[in-house]
C-alpha cells in the first residue's frame, strides 16, 4: 500500500514543560535509537513549545539525526488542541512510519487525539517495542487485565504506527555532546485566537517526598501493613536510607496512601536501585510495575508469597519485627545518623546541577 | 445542562487468575463489574445536574448483559440509558470504539445538544485511557483528562474550568463548552444506591441501539475499523532471580541484609 511505502523515519516526541525535557523521552531516544537501526532508517525527535531550541540541541545528543523544532508562543504551556494540532501537522507533511510518545498523562492526553485525526492505530502504555524488520511493523508489547496479561499489537496498513510506552521501561542511553545533527524549524498553522483552552494557573506538587519515579531507593507497603498508622515504620526504614515511600493497589485502595505513591500497572511503574516489598504478597499487577528494580528486597511473613519468585533478597517473618531491626541495622552502619538537611539539601543541587548542565551542554 | 457519560462494563480485574498449568487467563466465573472510574464519572455529572439542572445520559458500547452496569448509573441517578450493541461493533480497538460513540452522541446531538461529555480516565480490563480523546477529536469538543475537580461550569457563558493532574502538580484549565472529561477517582466519593433509588432503576427503561439506530459506517466498526491487531498474548514470567535468605533470629537476619545491601553503589560514601 501507498501509505507504507511512502513513509519513513522514527519518530519520538519530546515532552517538555517549562523548557525541561521529560526523561522519557530520552529513554524512548534510546532504544528508538536501535530501532530506527535496525530499519535503516532516521531517527526523528520532535520538540514542539516555546524557547527550547536547546532541547532540540539535547535530542541530537541522545541519538537525533533529525530534530523537528515548532517553536512558537501558542505552545509554550502544553494545552490539547495547540500540541495535537502541530504534531498532526508535522506527520502529514513528512509521514514517519513509527511515532512514539512517552506514557505520561500529558503523553497519553496527545497521542489519543493525533491517532484519531489520523485514524490510525496506537497502542497505549507499551513496556516492550520491537521491530519485525522485513515487514517494517512495530511490535508494541503492552499489559492489560491488570497486569496479568502481555499482548502484542501489531498496526499492519495504517501509518504512522503509534505508541505510548511507559516511563522507565527504556534505559536512560548516555548523551553524545559531540554527535552531529539537523535541526529543522517549521511553524504552526495558527495561532493563540483559535485556541479556546487557557491555562489559569499551576500548582506545583508540594510536599517534600521523592518522587517515585525519581527515587533510588523504595520501601512499599502493602495489604500486610494493616492500616495507614503502620506506614510509620516504612518511612523510619526510608528516610535512613534516603529513600521513598511507595505502596502496592490494595494499599492505595484501601485508602492507607494516596495514589500517587502506587506502584505497579495503573500506578507508577519503578526501576529504583534498591526496592523493599513489604507485606506485599505480589500480585502481577504489582509486578509488572517494579520487577525492572535492580535489587529487589521481599518481606512478608508468607514463605509461599509470590513476591519472594522475583525478590534478590527476603526475610520471612513479621514485618513489624522486622522493618524496624532493618532500620537500627541500618543506623548501626551508617554511623547511627541521618543525613543533615544540608547534605540532603547538597545532594539535591547536585543532582538537579547535573541535570541543568546536561540540557545546556548543547547550546 | 445536557451531561452524557461513557461507560463500560469490565471484568473485575482483581478477580482474574492465571491457570498454572496451561499459563492463561482464566475469564470464567469472572464477575463483571461497572469500571470504578465510571462510577465516579456518573457521581459527577449528577452532581452538577443536581445544582445545575439538567439531564444525564448514560451510553455503553458492548453485549446484552452490560444493561447491568446501565442500570447501576440509573441507580445513582442517571435519567436515561442506552446500551449500543451490535455484533458489527466487535473486536473494536480504540479507533473503532471512539467511532461508535461519538456517532451515538452525535445521533443524540440530532434531537437535544449535549453540553458535557464525562468518562472514567480509563477502563480497569484494557488500561489505555484512549478513547475519551478519540471522541472528544471526534466530536470537536475541548478535551480535559485526568481531572480531580470541577471548579465551575458556567452554562450562560458556556465555560468550564477544572484541575487536571499532571506528572509535576496540578493545572488549573478554563475552556469553552462542549467538552469532554476524563475523571479520577478523587473527584469525588460515589454515592451509595438507596432502596428507592435501586427500585426506581429497576422500573426505567434500557434504550437498546443497534449500528443501524446510530447509522454508523460498517466499515469504520469493529474489526473492520480497528487498524491495530493482537498478534499474540501471553502471561508475563517474571526474570530470573535467586532468592538469598538468611540465617538466624529476626535481628541477625535484618544485619545480615544491611550489611549485604550497604555495599550497594547506591550507599557509596554513606559508609565509614
Amino acid at each position: 500500500m501507498a501509505e507504507q511505502e511512502e513513509a519513513r523515519g522514527l519518530w519520538v516526541f519530546v515532552e517538555q514543560r517549562r523548557g525541561k525535557p521529560n526523561r522519557v523521552a530520552w529513554e524512548l531516544m534510546g532504544r528508538g535509537r536501535q530501532l530506527a537501526d535496525a530499519l535503516q532508517t532516521q531517527l526523528v525527535a520532535v520538540v514542539l513549545g516555546h524557547q527550547v531550541r536547546h532541547i532540540a540541541q539535547e535530542a541530537i545528543t541522545y541519538g537525533a539525526d533529525l530534530v523537528y523544532l515548532v517553536d512558537a508562543e501558542v505552545l509554550a504551556e502544553y494545552r490539547t488542541e495547540p500540541y495535537a494540532r502541530a504534531l498532526t501537522e508535522l506527520i502529514e507533511r513528512h509521514h514517519p512510519e513509527i511515532v512514539l510518545i512517552g506514557a505520561t498523562n500529558l503523553g497519553r492526553d496527545l497521542a489519543g487525539s493525533v491517532a484519531t485525526t489520523l485514524k490510525t492505530g496506537l497502542t497505549a502504555d507499551c513496556t516492550v517495542l520491537d521491530v519485525d524488520v522485513s515487514q517494517r511493523l512495530l511490535l508494541a508489547t503492552r499489559p492489560a487485565f491488570n497486569g496479568k496479561q502481555m499482548a502484542t499489537i501489531l498496526c499492519k496498513t495504517r501509518r504512522p504506527q503509534m505508541a505510548t510506552v511507559r516511563p522507565r521501561v527504556f534505559e536512560l542511553p548516555k548523551p553524545d555532546p559531540a554527535r552531529q545533527g539537523d535541526i529543522v524549524e517549521e511553524a504552526p498553522s495558527f495561532g493563540e485566537e483559535e485556541i479556546k483552552a487557557k491555562l489559569v494557573e499551576f500548582i506545583p506538587a508540594t510536599g517534600t517526598r521523592i518522587r517515585l519515579e525519581d527515587a533510588d531507593i523504595i520501601v512499599s507497603g502493602g495489604r500486610g501493613m494493616g492500616g495507614p498508622e503502620n506506614f510509620r515504620i516504612l518511612e523510619e526504614l526510608a528516610e535512613v536510607l534516603g529513600g521513598t515511600v511507595g505502596a502496592s493497589r490494595a494499599a492505595v485502595d484501601a485508602g492507607w496512601m494516596p495514589r500517587e505513591r502506587q506502584v505497579g500497572q495503573t500506578g507508577t511503574t519503578v526501576r529504583p536501585k534498591i526496592y523493599f516489598a513489604v507485606g506485599i504478597s505480589g500480585a502481577i499487577q504489582h509486578l509488572a510495575g517494579m520487577q525492572t528494580s535492580d535489587v529487589i528486597v521481599a518481606i512478608n511473613r508468607d514463605p509461599n508469597a509470590p513476591i519472594f519468585k522475583v525478590a534478590d533478597y527476603g526475610i520471612v517473618g513479621d514485618l513489624f519485627e522486622v522493618v524496624p531491626a532493618l532500620t537500627k541495622a541500618f543506623r548501626q552502619i551508617f554511623g547511627n545518623r541521618k543525613p543533615t538537611a544540608a547534605e540532603l539539601v547538597g545532594a539535591l543541587k547536585a543532582q538537579t546541577g547535573a541535570q541543568d548542565r546536561g540540557a545546556a551542554a548543547g547550546e | 445542562m445536557h451531561a452524557v457519560v461513557l461507560i463500560k462494563q469490565v471484568p473485575d480485574t482483581t478477580e482474574v487468575r492465571i491457570d498454572p498449568k496451561t499459563n492463561t487467563m482464566i475469564r470464567a466465573g469472572v464477575p463483571s463489574i461497572l469500571n470504578p472510574y465510571d462510577a465516579n464519572a456518573v457521581e459527577e455529572a449528577v452532581r452538577w445536574r443536581e445544582r445545575l439542572g439538567g439531564k444525564v445520559t448514560v451510553i455503553t458500547m458492548g453485549p446484552p448483559q452490560a444493561k447491568e452496569a446501565l442500570r447501576k448509573c440509573l441507580s445513582f441517578g442517571a435519567d436515561r440509558a442506552i446500551l449500543l450493541t451490535d455484533r458489527a461493533f466487535a473486536g473494536a480497538d480504540t479507533l473503532a470504539t471512539s467511532y461508535a460513540l461519538a456517532t451515538t452522541i452525535q445521533k443524540i446531538m440530532e434531537t437535544e445538544p449535549v453540553d458535557l461529555v464525562f468518562c472514567g480516565r480509563q477502563a480497569i480490563d484494557g488500561d489505555t485511557g484512549q478513547v475519551g480523546p478519540g471522541v472528544a477529536r471526534r466530536l470537536g469538543f475541548e478535551q480535559l483528562t485526568y481531572v480531580i475537580k470541577v471548579d465551575e461550569i458556567d452554562p450562560e457563558k458556556g465555560e468550564i474550568q477544572v484541575r487536571r493532574v499532571v506528572e509535576d502538580g496540578i493545572e488549573v484549565v478554563r475552556t469553552k463548552l462542549p467538552a469532554l472529561l476524563t475523571v479520577e477517582k478523587e473527584i469525588n466519593e460515589v454515592r451509595y444506591a438507596t432502596m428507592p433509588d435501586l427500585l426506581r432503576a429497576a422500573r426505567q427503561e434500557i434504550e437498546v441501539w443497534t449500528k443501524d439506530t446510530i447509522g454508523a459506517d460498517p466499515n469504520q466498526c469493529g474489526l473492520k475499523g480497528s487498524p491495530t491487531v493482537v498478534s499474540k498474548s501471553f502471561v508475563p514470567s517474571p526474570p530470573d532471580r535467586h532468592l538469598q535468605l538468611f540465617e538466624g533470629d529476626v535481628a541477625a537476619q535484618a544485619a545480615a541484609l544491611a550489611e549485604k545491601l550497604s555495599h550497594l553503589d547506591v550507599f557509596a560514601g554513606r559508609l565509614g
